[in-house]
């Protein structure tokens, strides 16, 4: 399976030249962009380790993209995902998100049902690489 | 404007108190002095007087039947500080173009209100006043709440950035469907289509506003199938999905009920439809506040009152009174669908949901400033009549923050329900990184499309299917202030 979390998970993998636009547009708009990434990309696993913190001082999509290609190489079986920051008041919040890298195998995640008093269903969610080895040695 | 015919207030009282009848502005409903208080509560009424009635009367009768006025003077007024309640049109212009109508300004003292009830300012505001003989048709065209009442109400439970936080989704609008047909399918079958339309890339799935617990399908059914269908999709992709399961019923406690089992499921999201009143809407806000869930309003039945510009309230005082009644989403328009909406009038509602200060904007039918008070913002919702072919058109007017929903246009899809999840989701992702790369959507969207679509072949059939479908209709609602292009 493709993990479709982020922005852009249903287009082909963008290339270093479509994430570099990206950047482009996040640092116009007075955003911050950060690089986050994990092996345990469960659907609420909100907080990926950052690489480093949002990067609010660098404002040249060239500089933000060498981190990118940094994070690539250190932990090339990760997701990573490119995220953007905007301070502004009444947002204060994520405004874009798309992951930039993936392992080369997505085993997807097993939907657990627990069968209770009734028809009812309590449901969870659980990655089989999550599930099958420890923390870094997952993909 | 006013001339030499139009009486005066009457001040000194003891004719001024004396029984009998006297003008609305003999009474002092009309004062075309008054500076309105920053704490005023402001209503612009587009008001046709009955033949031969002077329109500054008449909008001081407007102003004396939506505040303290009856139709003879009462001496017990002057038990009360009866000048500060008393409403005051305090400006009269005549519509632009439309002869016959005017604008009529009112102020209010806020004293007037009950804080955090939308019903009350209902009650006050169309209360009776709508139904007046010496009016032929009056309608709300918008209202202006002073921060100090804004902050009296809670406002949206969620609102649309803890929305997205919650469901992992930044960046672009979020894409739902309403489940079809909306009436008929078993559980069964109804939560088959939920499923489809999320694994193919929807973000949502929705009830339509008159799926209750009918004999097809018992609203428990539809709760246990369709959170089936949610999770099942959410491991199939690795998304947060959600279903709006409608709780609407005939009393608050049966929609308690369904509500609570809703968030036994784990369900993200319930819907609750307009027609069960504001006050069963600021409760249900209030339950979702308590227990994490997002509230979506349909928005059913709005237009008996909203679609003719002459008579009725304006969607945009609607839109206004559920922010501060506290809803997360609200149905305001598609501008290129199949439903009434003007683009600019239609911005205008987004507008009013999403800034945090709304500024006048005539040509949107904005008539005042509205500080927001950092009231949430309440996501808009697209649905009725719109398809992939339309994606850059739906962007260029709305930007990002706003649930645009394909039902026809996802389960009509010619390859499948979930081939047309799949073609809208691409559409819209391809048009955003477009955007942001600094591509004119606008003029360049129809291409955009077509080279998604050489390598998206579910996109290819949408296009083909529905790429020329356009409701190229005249508006009713338009806004008095601009031309008003058609965009389809």
């Amino acid at each position: 399976m493709r993990i479709t979390q982020g922005t852009f998970s249903y287009l082909p993998d963008l290339t270093d030249t479509q994430i570099a636009a990206q950047i482009d547009y996040c640092l116009d708009q007075g955003w911050a962009v950060g690089i986050e990434y994990t092996d345990d990309p469960h659907p609420r696993n909100t907080f990926w380790e950052m690489y480093g913190n949002p990067m609010f001082d660098i404002r040249d999509s060239a500089a933000i993209l060498l981190e990118v290609n940094a994070c690539r190489a250190t932990f090339p079986q990760y997701y990573i995902r490119v995220t953007a920051f905007d301070s502004t008041h009444g947002t204060e919040s994520v405004v874009l998100s798309f992951i930039v890298n993936r392992p080369d195998a997505e085993p997807g995640f097993r939907l657990i049902r627990t069968e209770e008093p009734g028809r009812t269903v309590r449901y969870s969610i659980e990655s089989y690489a999550v599930q099958a080895r420890p923390e870094g040695a997952r993909y | 404007m006013g001339d030499m015919n139009t009486p005066t207030q009457i001040t000194d009282a003891k004719k001024r108190y004396s029984a009998g009848v006297l003008k609305y502005a003999q009474m002092g409903y009309w004062d075309g002095d008054y500076e309105p208080k920053a704490t005023d509560i402001l209503a612009l009424f587009r008001i046709t007087p009955q033949d031969g009635v002077d329109p500054i009367e008449a909008a001081a009768a407007v102003a004396g039947e939506s505040s303290t006025a009856t139709w003879t003077v009462v001496w017990t007024d002057r038990l009360t500080a009866c000048d500060m309640y008393r409403a005051k049109c305090y400006r009269v212009d005549p519509v632009p173009n439309n002869p016959g109508q005017y604008f009529a300004y009112v102020a209010y003292d806020l004293s007037l209100f009950e804080e955090g009830s939308i019903t009350n300012v209902a009650a006050s505001i169309i209360g009776n006043v709508f139904s007046f003989k010496p009016l032929k048709a009056a309608r709300l065209e918008d209202m202006k709440f002073p921060v100090a009442y804004v902050k009296t109400f809670a406002g949206p439970p969620t609102g649309i950035i803890v929305e997205r936080e919650r469901l992992d989704k930044f960046g672009r609008p979020l894409l739902g469907a309403t489940t079809k047909p909306k009436l008929g399918l078993s559980g069964r079958n109804y939560g088959r289509v939920v499923y489809e339309g999320l694994k193919g890339g929807l973000d949502f799935m929705k009830d339509d506003e008159n799926i209750n617990s009918q004999p097809f399908m018992h609203w428990r059914d539809r709760f246990l199938f369709v959170m089936d269908a949610v999770n099942k999709a959410s491991a199939a992709t690795g998304e947060v999905k959600g279903s709006y399961l409608n709780v609407t019923a005939g009393t608050m406690e049966e929609m308690y009920r369904r509500a609570d089992f809703a968030k036994d499921l784990g369900s993200v999201i319930v819907m609750v439809d307009l027609v069960v009143g504001y006050t069963a809407i600021q409760s249900l806000s209030h339950w979702c506040r308590q227990n994490d869930m997002i509230l979506h309003l349909h928005r059913a039945g709005h237009g008996t009152y909203t679609r003719q510009k002459n008579h009725g309230v304006s969607f945009r005082v609607i839109a206004k009174w559920m922010r501060m009644a506290g809803v997360d989403h609200i149905h305001a328009g598609t501008a290129v669908g199949k439903l009434e909406g003007d683009p600019m009038t239609v911005q205008g509602y987004y507008n009013v949901c999403r800034d945090t200060h709304t500024e006048v904007d005539l040509q949107r039918g904005i008539y005042f400033d509205q500080d927001w008070g950092a009231l949430k913002k309440v996501m808009p919702v697209a649905s009725g009549g719109i398809h992939a072919g339309q994606m850059h058109q739906l962007i260029d007017l709305f930007g990002d923050d706003v649930v645009l929903q394909f039902g026809g246009g996802t389960i009509g899809h010619p390859q499948g329900i979930q081939a047309g999840a799949t073609a809208n989701r691409v559409a819209l992702e391809a048009m955003v990184l477009a955007r942001n790369e600094g591509r004119n959507i606008a003029e360049e969207g129809p291409q955009i499309l077509r080279d998604a679509a050489k390598w998206c072949s579910p996109l290819a059939a949408a296009l083909d299917t529905w790429g020329d479908i356009t409701f190229n209709y005249a508006s009713t609602d338009t806004s008095d202030f601009a031309p008003t292009p058609s965009v389809a």
